[in-house]
């Protein structure tokens, strides 16, 4: 803040003093800081209240629940930090998991029946970014005609109804453990830490915040919007997919139905933890700490025998609480900084 | 009855419109200067400068849309604040800008009327008291117009009718038009002169910024001159000359501010031929050598900018050929014009050239990414050496590296513009308005900063709409109207005068 007044002169002297400062500010600043720590004031709150929340089946059920929202996190925090967003992602995670259980049924192999489910969500993800970039049709349009489109191809394949008796050998990627730790959630942890790696330091990632940030800037600055673009959705899809291909082998079915709406918590999420529906800003990080931060607010109504019908309500004020407490306090330091220079 | 003459005169010779030393100053600049205009009825009093003179922000302050710092407005002899363009309309004063204000998916009348449909006691706009009404509207210009035709289908002549229709349909009494037949063909411009001279002699005021000497002479009965944002003169048209009025835009000393040009041009570096564009006319041809700077002269939307986006790939060509170095290269994109050597600096810094909400770091190192790289991942060391020597070399005032670019002033942010393509060491850099809204000392910078390019064999396209600038840096200059590079001047047989004649399509002598 103080910064930005005194910028025209005399900035280079107390370069590292102030650098320092400037540093911890940005971390106090950042969502994910703030989020941490909220989400550490509810869990103690929840322990001390109920005494059963840090223990180990109780955390293991609360990550094995977002384990698969975790892994498609990574994909719309790139979506969103492009300057769009993918509906479709609960459309596909359906139908990823049910294109890997009727080829289960027809009993190809593992690996095949997997590749299977999760090639159709790259195949979604590449045409809605076709779409998006040659076609220009807005993502808004592309990705809820996707959503519809995946979601309908997963019930006519279904005929509607589950798919059941799958091998049991499958089940091992959603049930299994190593080291004692559910497999799923491994696996949920390397998407995420992998995820926002690339997204961090990957000079090919990197150039989604350039598009996100200006469009225009950074296809004169050199950077293949399109490809980039086309990428993003490509990796939503996939991640979807693969999300739902293991959701089935944790559930042991695959059901056409399920997802409904998951596009809408995830991108609340991500929003929660930081992302900008403007594009440019945003971590991986930040959306699993929305993700996280969220369910905690669910667990506790949970322990605290609140009714479940309570908890889309909850997640709607935090939505809205953190975008306008985000939103107030840009427009307070525009103002407090336009009375400075003006 | 006698009395009753006397004070007609009295009313017709009291300007209808009169502004008192305006003066307004925006961060850096000072626009207007202690700035006067009267304005009588039924007279169109013109309103000329060079870009940059001031002519908008006037009308502005005109309009309401902007409050003066200091100075007064009188109308019809009262004194007058307008602090919002509602309370100018109020008045009777309706501006017709240069990017026309409308809603294409609807239709003239409901273009015509906005906000003041008539409706009915349930709130239900009554369409056909509307279309009658924007039938009597039309019909007062004289102009033959569909009133249920979508604004969207109309050609930019009509739509600008439209307008005119719009200001009229609110009594108005003023009428201010910025560079209407900008976009018009030489036919269209003559219909709507015809029509303003008919709404001059009915007795409505109007304003008139243009930058066409022709149309000028043709159609104004009085003529204001502003220059560096300060008044020049007034006249009335008959006893002034196309030649004295560009003496009255462009008099003033060039100074020494400006860069010692080299003695040495080498050998040439690009050579541009037949070059046609999506959104330009003409077929261009030019050339551009090793240490030289090449000035583009012309007046906006002369199809300067649309000539540097075909040559960088940022738009489509449609016939012609570029030749680097000798070798005919394609570029179908900005990617393949920064991997043969050539930067764009775009003339809209916010919109198309900086990353506001990201830092300097990341701004600069936008064009090098595969070079601040190693192995897929961005390598955070060496992209911090690339962006502090980008501030020593510049000379950036900023925190540190980490600042984000959005609270950088003007100056500085084109600056950092300008590291991201020293970033590619370039072999040809393309400036598009480098100065435009930046302070003297920034701009003297980027100045010599251009000039000590050159020096080390790089070729520079400068592109501006400020003549001295032009005059001062380049070795060799362009002009263009019209979409085509119309003459070229060598530095030392330049002057403002022969630039602006030929910007403003009057033929050379």
């Amino acid at each position: 803040m103080q910064n930005a007044t005194s910028l025209d002169k005399n900035t280079s002297a107390p370069k590292a003093v102030s650098a320092q400062r400037n540093f911890v500010m940005r971390m106090l600043r950042a969502r994910e800081f703030t989020l941490v720590g909220m989400i550490l004031v509810i869990g103690i709150a929840l322990q001390l209240t109920t005494g059963r929340f840090f223990t180990i089946p109780n955390l293991n059920a609360i990550s094995l629940g977002f384990a698969t929202s975790a892994i498609i996190v990574v994909g719309m925090t790139a979506a969103l930090v492009s300057g769009g967003f993918d509906l479709s992602v609960g459309s596909v995670f359906a139908m990823g998991g049910v294109v890997t259980a009727i080829a289960l049924r027809a009993e190809l192999p593992i690996p095949l029946s997997m590749l299977l489910g999760v090639g159709s969500g790259i195949l979604a993800g590449l045409i809605n970014g076709i779409l998006i970039t040659k076609a220009q049709i807005n993502p808004f349009i592309t990705t809820l005609g996707m959503m519809g489109i995946a979601r309908g191809i997963s019930l006519a394949l279904t005929g509607g109804t589950t798919i059941a008796g799958l091998p049991s050998e499958f089940y091992v990627f959603g049930q299994g453990k190593t080291f004692d730790i559910p497999n799923l959630i491994l696996i949920a942890l390397f998407a995420i830490i992998i995820g926002d790696l690339l997204m961090r330091r990957s000079a090919a990632m990197r150039q989604i915040y350039y598009v996100g940030g200006n469009e225009e800037a950074a296809r004169l600055s050199g950077i293949n919007v399109d490809r980039v673009k086309i990428g993003v959705y490509l990796l939503s899809g996939f991640l979807a997919a693969l999300a739902g291909v293991l959701s089935v082998s944790r559930f042991t079915v695959g059901d056409p139905g399920t997802g409904m709406g998951e596009e809408l918590r995830i991108i609340a999420a991500c929003i929660i933890g930081g992302c900008s529906l403007r594009g440019g800003k945003g971590t991986v990080i930040g959306g699993l700490f929305g993700l996280i931060f969220v369910g905690f607010i669910n667990n506790a109504m949970i322990l605290l025998r609140v009714p479940v019908y309570w908890q889309q309500l909850t997640t709607g004020v935090v939505l809205l609480l953190a975008v306008g407490f985000d939103t107030l306090s840009q427009r307070w330091q525009l103002r407090s900084r336009g009375r400075k220079t003006v | 009855m006698i009395l009753s003459i006397k004070k007609f005169t009295y009313i017709m010779k009291q300007p209808l419109l009169e502004a008192r030393g305006i003066t307004k100053e925006f961060p850096g600049t000072r626009a207007l200067d202690n700035v006067h205009l009267d304005l009588l009825r039924g007279e169109i009093h013109a309103v000329m400068g060079e870009n940059g003179a001031g002519k908008s922000t006037l009308m502005k302050i005109l309009a309401g849309v902007i409050a003066p710092d200091t100075g007064e407005l009188w109308l019809e002899g009262q004194r007058a604040t307008f602090l919002t363009p509602h309370q100018a309309l109020a008045h009777g004063i309706a501006i017709v800008y240069q990017e026309l204000n409308m809603v294409p998916t609807l239709s003239v009348a409901e273009n015509l009327f906005p906000g003041r449909l008539p409706t009915d006691r349930f709130g239900m706009v009554r369409y056909g008291e509307l279309f009658r009404n924007a039938e009597q509207a039309i019909r007062a210009l004289n102009i033959d117009l569909d009133p249920h035709t979508l604004v969207g289908d109309l050609s930019i002549a009509h739509q600008q009718l439209v307008e005119i229709a719009k200001a009229l349909s609110r009594q108005c009494k003023v009428l201010i038009l910025d560079e209407p037949t900008s976009a018009l063909t030489d036919r269209e411009a003559d219909m709507l002169l015809g029509l303003l001279r008919r709404l001059a002699d009915d007795g409505l005021g109007i304003l008139y910024i243009s930058h066409k000497l022709k149309e000028v002479f043709a159609v104004a009965d009085r003529v204001t001159v502003l220059r560096d944002g300060k008044y020049v003169g007034t006249h009335p048209i008959s006893t002034t000359s196309p030649d004295a009025l560009i003496r009255m835009m462009v008099g003033r000393d060039l100074g020494t501010l400006y860069p010692q040009r080299s003695e040495q041009i080498g050998k040439p570096l690009l050579q541009v031929q037949d070059l046609c564009g999506s959104r330009f006319a003409a077929q261009n041809s030019f050339e551009l050598h090793q240490g030289e700077i090449v000035g583009f002269a012309g007046l906006i939307g002369a199809g300067r900018t649309e000539l540097a986006r075909a040559i960088f790939g940022a738009d489509r060509k449609l016939s012609g050929q570029i030749i680097l170095d000798g070798t005919p290269i394609d570029i179908e994109s900005p990617k393949q014009a920064i991997e043969h050597g050539i930067g764009y600096l775009p003339e809209d810094r916010k919109a198309a050239g900086v990353f506001l909400e990201m830092s300097l770091r990341l701004n600069v190192a936008v064009t090098v990414l595969h070079e601040v790289s190693s192995g897929g991942f961005v390598q955070a060391a060496k992209e911090r050496v690339l962006a502090e020597k980008s501030v020593q070399q510049l000379n950036i005032s900023t925190l540190n590296i980490e600042q984000e670019v959005r609270r950088l002033s003007g100056g500085n942010q084109q600056k950092v513009l300008v590291a991201k393509w020293l970033a590619i060491h370039p072999k040809i850099l393309i400036v598009d308005e480098p100065t435009r809204g930046i302070d003297v000392g920034a701009k003297r910078e980027i100045h010599f900063l251009l000039r000590t390019l050159a020096d080390s064999g790089v070729g520079v396209v400068l592109i501006s709409s400020e003549l001295p600038e032009v005059l001062g840096m380049c070795d060799r200059i362009f002009v263009m109207h019209d979409g085509a590079i119309v003459a070229e001047f060598k530095a030392e047989a330049a002057t403002e005068e022969k630039i602006m004649r030929v910007a403003s399509g009057q033929t050379s002598e």
